[in-house]
């Protein structure tokens, strides 16, 4: 399996990325607004989703539709058989030893969420020590917020630098043998940096610490290895990578989700129960209660089969260039302030404008088909770190062109000229 | 399908004339000293941040003004608003506040003239997303007069 990925990847990289072909698979690409062309630039909220993975759904639903791990029946056992074969992509995709370590999940979120009160409600106490950074999305801060206000144990923040990058230095101060657990953000959303963080891994690791990654922004650009990066949780969510909303990834070295007990009661998540007492089913089961997002894991793999076709590795060097295209067009805007300006970056141009705000900017650029974010992107200690309130982010996916990276700079323009 | 179904779309209905100066130029902006009323907006969606400062006296606004930052949409309100307001009488100002309410979130009719120059910012009722910076600095007016205390909130 390793191997024909490989393969693939290597052909891909040779041809030229023909971002035309792809972009025919992307029904909403031909969408207008305000009677200009969609220029979606908002992929770091949610991609788009190619027909493959919107056919996989609708033809589950004419098809196959049925309860999962519980009928005998030939319609329930095909289901079944399509979510767990998704497992087993998703298994690959992140190159986990086992379909075990694969827990479905909502999202990014749910998958924190998880961890923090099934992994660390059970093994914190006062005075042990956690620590995340100042980058974070929401969903990588309160939960962490929360569990220090259960357990007594102490909150540190990783600082950033002025181009929005980990400062490694002072991660090494805030590493004692009272660090229990980091939690970090592969690649930062609403500045696009690449954290390095197999350092910060193999570094919480030299101290017992375990260690969880927020991979949200990362899957649908590069290529995560588990095994190799040696992370105790890595936590994705679906949407991000061209699937359906509603369905995300954990996934959890064996051992610890084996100590670990379960985060929701209900049904699929048992083997016996009596009145007095249940036991529970074994991995990944026993983090799965209830009727699963059956039709977003489904989904969710035919958006796996679609990145792999795609080629991955191509499609980053082809987002690298997009941005570095981005970067340059954008620099020779007058009153314009590149928000994050780190060395390894990628997929995300976040800028303020002189004298206009991130809001106006949101919807003078709608006016034009051009969709990017404007706000504080669930980041607000970013926000905070920068003295903004807010920032204009587009965020580029493998789909998008240089013809739009132009629409958005003269969008920029008329944003300029209505206000001046 | 065709998203924003207006036929003759342009921006400039949104960001009029009045509303680009306005925000280039507030009016009433600042610190009142020996405001007898002093309450905080804020937006927590945009991050929008408005305090108002009022001296009312015998059931009168005698003085406003306010500070803070925020969009165009926001800020252009937020100095409209207090240009309108001084001297109106705390009824006068409830007529008023309901007016702007109206003109914002619905299709009805509205007074242009007692709206004035507020009718600038009818435009904002096509951008959903938008209303609640317009209204920010006009629920805030209203907390004020009705004696709230606590720092209003738009969500
Ligand atoms: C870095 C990061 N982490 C976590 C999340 C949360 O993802 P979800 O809302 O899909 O759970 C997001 C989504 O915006 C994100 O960008």
């Amino acid at each position: 399996m390793n191997n024909s990925n490989t393969a693939k990847t290597i052909t891909n990289i040779s041809a030229p990325f023909d971002v035309e072909r792809f972009r025919k698979d992307f029904p909403i690409l031909n969408e207008q607004v305000h009677g200009k062309p969609l220029v979606y630039l908002d992929n770091a909220a949610t991609s788009q989703k190619p027909k493959q993975v919107i056919e996989s759904l609708d033809a589950y639903y004419r098809e196959t539709n049925s309860n999962i791990h519980r009928g005998v029946h030939t319609l329930s056992e095909q289901a079944t058989a399509i979510y767990e074969k998704a497992r087993g992509k998703v298994k690959e995709f992140i190159n986990s030893d086992s379909i075990k370590e694969i827990v479905f999940v909502r999202g990014a979120t749910e998958g924190i969420n998880l961890v923090a009160q099934s992994f660390g409600r059970n093994m914190l106490k006062p005075g042990d020590e956690i620590i995340i950074t100042e980058l974070e999305h929401h969903s990588n801060i309160v939960p962490w917020q929360i569990l220090s206000e259960q357990t007594g144990a102490t909150l540190n923040y990783i600082p950033i630098n002025d181009a929005g990058e980990l400062i490694l230095e002072e991660y090494e101060k805030l590493l004692s043998d009272k660090t229990c657990i980091v939690a970090v953000g592969h690649i930062s959303n609403a500045l696009g940096t690449i954290n390095p963080i197999k350092t910060i891994i193999d570094k919480a690791h030299a101290v017992g610490a375990k260690v969880i990654v927020d991979g949200a922004q990362a899957v649908p650009h590069t290529r995560v290895d588990v095994r190799e990066l040696d992370c105790d949780f890595y936590v994705f969510s679906g949407h991000k990578l061209f699937g359906p909303t509603g369905i995300g990834v954990l996934y959890g070295k064996e051992a610890i989700l084996e100590s670990m007990p379960p985060y929701q009661g209900g049904g699929d998540m048992i083997q016996t129960v009596s009145m007095e007492k249940s036991t529970y089913n074994a991995l990944p089961y026993k983090f799965e209660a209830g009727t699963p997002h059956i039709a977003g894991v489904i989904g969710l793999g035919a958006a796996i089969d679609y990145v792999d076709q795609l080629g991955l590795e191509a499609a980053a060097q082809y987002e690298i260039e997009l941005l570095d295209y981005a970067d340059e067009q954008a620099s020779q805007v007058p009153g314009l302030n590149f928000v994050g300006t780190a060395k390894n970056k990628t997929s995300i141009l976040s800028f303020t404008l002189d004298g206009i705000h991130p809001h106006d900017i949101g919807t003078i650029l709608d006016g034009e088909g051009v969709a990017i974010r404007a706000g504080h992107h669930c980041a607000m200690p970013v926000m905070e770190r920068f003295n903004i309130p807010a920032t204009a982010r587009a965020s580029f996916a493998f789909y998008n062109t240089r013809q739009e990276v132009d629409a958005l700079i003269q969008a920029i323009d008329k944003c300029q000229k209505v206000f001046n | 399908m065709s998203k924003g179904i207006q036929l003759m779309f342009d921006i400039k209905d949104l960001y009029q004339e009045v509303i680009v100066d306005h925000n280039r130029s507030p009016r009433n902006f600042g610190r009142l000293e020996n405001a007898d009323t002093t309450l905080e907006g804020f937006n927590p969606l945009c991050g929008d941040k408005l305090t108002l400062y009022l001296k009312t006296n015998s059931g009168k606004i005698n003085e406003i003004a306010f500070d803070g930052s925020g969009c165009a949409i926001s800020v252009a309100s937020a100095s409209l608003m207090t240009d309108a307001m001084k001297g109106k009488s705390l009824d006068e100002a409830e007529i008023l506040f309901n007016q702007f309410h109206n003109l914002v979130t619905t299709d009805d009719d509205y007074d242009a003239e007692s709206l004035g120059k507020l009718v600038a910012l009818a435009g904002v009722k096509d951008y959903p997303a938008r209303v609640k910076c317009a209204s920010l600095c006009w629920h805030t007016l209203h907390s004020a007069l009705q004696g709230d205390n606590a720092p209003v909130k738009t969500e």
